[in-house]
């Protein structure tokens, strides 16, 4: 292999505005209350797995509790299927959308 | 009965257990091993060949209503993308639960848990580290979620199960998700306290 050379200027046809690719659709991870788990645990897997102070931890489980559901968090959709999949091996009931 | 604590000194999470009530989680965690091992989650009739080169998960919500309840539907409205997850997680998320259920199983005998308890007064006393302690927590989960699943508990219940006869097997099953709920409620606890 030869060395490296200097990269050529690259003609362009189109306008450059046209290749650029749009972020994907940010997706968000759903916890869903259910009647057994409970409010220390939900809490603790939220600290344990997303890191979040045990202030915001309590938040999101209060939400699942009262409002049946709360928004855990957000990303790329791989992201919050990896998320999804952590949240079924706590044993909370997790679903994934597109965010509104 | 005092629960999980966490040792002052070596850190480490501390439980004593009658024999019987030892075995009793044995055998709910061998339950729990046994119907994530045994039940198919996509029960359907096909080529048993084409069964056998198909090296791909589920894709279809399992029929046993526990199992439903510890592998949900990652989505609701696209089943076709419910289905997709499901085949490559499952199958993974099935092993994780059934090797955490299987730790509880081998600790307790590590601690002296004979295969057939007859001795009587025995005690058993389990000292886990902090990785082993957080699976028997998640396992401690799946056996209430396993539980309150067969005996349908709803948010707020208390009294239906409160005003059962003694007797009923329903309300001692009821007995038993209230305690593996009291044992994961200081097992949290202890694992919080650092």
């Amino acid at each position: 292999m030869g060395p490296m050379s200097a990269p050529s200027p690259v003609e362009l046809d189109e306008p450059v505005t046209d290749d650029v690719t749009l972020p994907a659709t940010p997706w968000t991870t759903v916890v869903w209350n259910d009647p057994v788990n409970l409010m220390s645990y939900v809490t603790f897997v939220f600290q344990k797995y997303f890191g979040y102070s045990k202030k915001k931890a309590e938040k999101l489980m209060l939400e699942v509790h009262e409002d049946g559901r709360s928004a855990v968090s957000s990303g790329s959709r791989e992201e919050m299927e990896r998320d999804v999949q952590a949240m079924h091996e706590y044993g909370l009931w997790a679903t994934l959308e597109k965010q509104e | 009965m005092t629960g999980f604590t966490r040792h002052r000194r070596s850190g480490r999470i501390i439980a004593n257990f009658t024999g019987f009530e030892a075995d009793l989680l044995r055998s709910l965690a061998g339950q729990l091993v046994e119907l994530l091992r045994n039940e198919s989650a996509a029960p359907v009739e096909r080529d048993p060949l084409e069964a056998m080169l198909d090296f791909s998960g589920p894709t279809t919500l399992p029929e046993d209503p526990v199992l439903a309840r510890l592998f949900p539907s990652a989505y609701r409205d696209d089943d076709e993308a419910a289905g997709d997850f499901r085949r490559f997680t499952e199958g993974g998320l099935r092993d994780g639960k059934a090797a955490a259920a299987a730790t509880i199983i081998d600790g307790l005998e590590e601690a002296g848990l004979p295969p057939e308890l007859t001795e009587e007064g025995l005690m058993i006393d389990v000292e886990l580290d902090e990785p082993t302690a957080e699976a028997w927590m998640r396992s401690f989960t799946d056996i209430r979620l396993a539980l309150a699943t067969r005996l349908e508990v709803e948010e707020g219940d208390e009294a239906y199960w409160a005003s059962l006869p003694d007797d009923d097997p329903r309300g001692q099953a009821h007995d038993i998700y209230d305690w593996v709920g009291y044992l994961q409620e200081t097992l949290v606890e202890a694992l919080s306290d650092r």
